[in-house]
């Protein structure tokens, strides 16, 4: 399904492209259409990346514009901060988003305040790339899911797409806003839409429709929520690998919620939001980062505020333990479907 | 089991006990300075060389000091850098006037007319003459104390003090604490109060410069005491990687608040041998001295502009005032320290040699400190006109959520929403 406020060719011709192919395909998109996007990262260069997201563009675009970098997060960003105020759009990786932490100054106290700080002498359109989630036995170093930290800092965005498709859109439009965006790919997503179910064998994006991936430019608006699935039972409020864990769930048990796919943390699609819970008078907030503080406590509050009147039962909230993420029971901190499909019938018995 | 010696705590043998070191600096207040301990060379002694040199040639002169200026007012050597009597009062007036506005400002601190200010007296050189050997172009990431470089670029002074007061001509629109400047046209890269994040930026926009085929080069100054930083390192590395255009500098001015650079590693080595470590190019110079300071500069930045890659200067001053309007410096350090300095004063240094050869005089010194001191005076009175923090005259209401984003999201509208609400209830009459 192709979203309707796709900014898109949309007689482009699509392929069925996994997401790193999709995001290997917006990078290449914006650095033939924009001079000033270069990319820079630990193993971006000549490799291609260890999810091989920036492959063959170091090929294409020289060394000048695709280059490997220390390893040292606060350079990479720092840099990067540094090049926006020359006037490039740079475009850094950071390998995994458990990584992210040593460049943390650069990003909360300088990338997102330059704006603000200069009166709009200083910009900082930087678009930071970085995987994150679990479900790969990444261990607790390589399966964190951050996303509330940046959530919570004035001037920061925050975007995390969930398919092949968004992800090429998104990530266009990421690169092309001028202020700093933080990209949150989930990687259990990479290669399949992951439905929760990992005894079962892996799907490819070969048969999802989110896997349809269109030629060429196009890009859909931050701060645009998609509804994944019309419903009239609940909302579900999600993003990244756990909008297929829950359709997953909600198909299994036949209910029909609708979910929707938030896409941008911030700015967030309040309306879409809000519509869809006073419809339906059921919220459910999903994700997979740890629970204190987490977005879901924001989400939970914003409907709270917008749609108490309409709730018929209290908002549910299914998230990762407060624990770090723990490599042998990996699949015991995930919110699985089993989690999920607890809540679902807490609110369904309402 | 037997028990752990991890375990037990007790010594191994007769080993003795560890001991921490914590450093202490030789001088409370109260207590007499002697600084002969420190190794000041003569001026005019170091060779200079060449600008395209093995950056291993130049790491003798790390633990060493290029001076250019002598005792007894000559300037000699092969750093002397034979600057022409006009250039010379040009720089010796900046600094005075550099001088004067933080005179004036701090005062204006203390009559409460702003929140805070920041002094760099007896570091004048170092932003000044860094400023004149630069082209004017060049992409400055300064701390917060090179207001010199702002002032030598022509940076109108009301403008700074509009910045200071926070007041409604200020073009940040009052949103940064007084003296942290951003002035994109004068190349003058916008202050940040966390410290030492300016360098791997500037060594970023080294970078830019260099994939653009541009010919500019960037510069970014820290002061020793935020070299601990790891931003410092992320800088040293990547100006290392990528033989960035860029110079950065140290301003060794002894005390980091009331930490002396001990904390920063001062007593091991010399900051500028850091260059060593990271096998780029290093000086270390007199930083009283601005001929010495501009010739260091001058080297500098013509390697970087040749694509011989970065350096990294240290220069060895002596915070002469308090860190900030908000510490008093005879807490901590003896006050004999800056009258011991054995350095002295930068701006002494540089009027007495253009008396010695003949370009000045004590009467024009005077008459052009009167001068300064009447230009700050009026452009005080034209700022205050904008109004003074704190009296109502600050930038529009709405201002505080603009430029937080691009544009406006809705969380933020109805943020603003609400603080509009609340000052109507505070000030019924209020109208914007």
């Amino acid at each position: 399904m192709l979203e309707e406020d796709a900014v898109s060719l949309h007689d482009a011709p699509t392929r069925s492209l996994n997401m790193i192919e999709a995001i290997n395909e917006a990078l290449d998109v914006m650095m033939a259409r924009d001079p000033d996007v270069v990319i820079l990262g630990e193993d971006v260069g000549y490799f291609g990346g260890v999810f091989r997201a920036t492959a063959g563009l170091q090929g294409k675009y020289g060394k000048n514009r695709v280059f490997d970098s220390p390893i040292n997060e606060c350079g990479i960003i720092g840099a990067a901060v540094g090049m926006a105020a020359y006037g490039l759009r740079p475009v850094p990786e950071i390998q995994f988003a458990d990584y992210i932490y040593p460049g943390l100054d650069q990003l909360v106290s300088e990338a997102a305040r330059l704006r603000y700080r200069s009166a709009g002498e200083f910009v900082a359109p930087i678009t930071v790339r970085s995987p994150f989630g679990g479900g790969i036995f990444g261990g607790q170093t390589h399966s964190q899911s951050p996303e509330a930290l940046f959530t919570h800092v004035a001037g920061l965005k925050t975007v995390i797409p969930s398919t092949p498709h968004d992800a090429k859109g998104l990530l266009i439009a990421a690169i092309e806003d001028n202020d700093p965006v933080i990209f949150f790919e989930p990687k259990r997503i990479y290669n399949g839409p992951f439905d929760g179910y990992y005894d079962n064998p892996s799907k490819s994006w070969k048969n999802h429709a989110g896997g349809k991936v269109p030629e060429g430019y196009y890009s859909i608006p931050l701060g645009k929520a998609r509804v994944v699935r019309e419903g009239a039972a609940m909302t579900v409020l999600a993003y990244g690998t756990m909008i297929h864990v829950v359709e997953a769930v909600l198909a299994e048990k036949g209910v029909d919620a609708e979910i929707i796919d938030l896409r941008t943390l911030v700015p967030l699609d309040i309306e879409t939001v809000q519509k869809s819970v006073e419809k339906t008078g059921k919220c459910l907030i999903v994700h997979e980062a740890t629970r204190t503080s987490g977005f879901g406590a924001e989400l939970s509050a914003l409907v709270q505020e917008r749609c108490f009147y309409h709730l018929e039962a209290p908002i549910e909230r299914v998230t990762g333990f407060d624990t770090p993420y723990p490599h042998s029971l990996e699949w015991a901190y995930f919110p699985g479907p089993v989690r999920i499909g607890e809540a679902v019938d807490r609110l369904m018995k309402d | 089991m037997g028990e752990s010696p991890v375990r037990s705590g007790k010594p191994r043998g007769n080993l003795p006990p560890l001991e921490l070191y914590v450093p202490e600096p030789k001088y409370r207040p109260g207590d007499k300075v002697d600084y002969s301990h420190l190794e000041i060379p003569e001026a005019g002694k170091l060779a200079r060389p060449d600008e395209a040199c093995e950056a291993s040639e130049t790491w003798p002169l790390t633990t060493d000091m290029i001076r250019v200026l002598g005792d007894d007012d000559k300037a000699v050597g092969p750093w002397n850098p034979n600057l022409d009597p006009e250039s010379l009062r040009r720089m010796l007036r900046n600094m005075a006037l550099t001088r004067a506005f933080d005179d004036r400002m701090y005062r204006g601190q203390r009559q409460g007319k702003t929140s805070f200010y920041m002094k760099c007296t007896g570091e004048e050189a170092i932003s000044v003459a860094c400023a004149l050997a630069l082209a004017g172009d060049d992409m400055v990431f300064p701390s917060y104390r090179q207001q010199g470089i702002l002032i030598s670029r022509g940076y109108p002074l009301v403008d700074m003090i509009n910045q200071i007061y926070s007041n409604r001509a200020d073009r940040l629109k009052g949103r940064q604490l007084p003296i942290m400047y951003s002035a994109r046209d004068y190349g003058f890269f916008t202050i940040s109060g966390n410290l030492a994040t300016q360098f791997p930026q500037a060594v970023g926009w080294a970078m830019a410069s260099a994939i653009k085929g541009d010919t500019r080069i960037a510069t970014s100054f820290i002061g020793e005491g935020s070299s601990a930083e790891g931003d410092f390192h992320a800088a040293m590395t990547f100006a290392a990687v990528y033989n960035a255009p860029v110079v950065l500098n140290v301003v060794n001015n002894q005390w980091a608040i009331s930490s002396f650079s001990g904390f920063a590693g001062a007593e091991r080595t010399t900051f500028a041998a850091r260059a060593a470590g990271y096998g780029i190019a290093g000086l270390r110079v007199d930083g009283n001295d601005a001929l010495a300071v501009y010739a260091a500069m001058e080297w500098a930045a013509n390697r970087a502009r040749a694509n011989m890659g970065p350096t990294l200067i240290e220069h060895f001053t002596y915070r002469a005032e308090g860190h900030s309007t908000s510490d008093d410096p005879s807490a901590y350090r003896s006050a004999h320290e800056r009258e011991e300095w054995p350095l002295g004063d930068p701006i002494m240094r540089l009027r007495n040699y253009l008396i010695a050869i003949g370009e000045w005089s004590e009467e024009q010194h005077a008459d052009m400190d009167r001068e300064l001191a009447e230009d700050v005076k009026a452009a005080t009175k034209e700022a205050e006109k904008n109004g003074i923090l704190g009296h109502g005259l600050h930038h529009p209401f709405h201002t505080m959520f603009e430029d937080v984003f691009e544009e406006l999201p809705w969380h933020l509208e109805e943020q603003a929403e609400q603080a509009i609400r609340e000052r109507q209830t505070k000030w019924p009459e209020w109208k914007e």
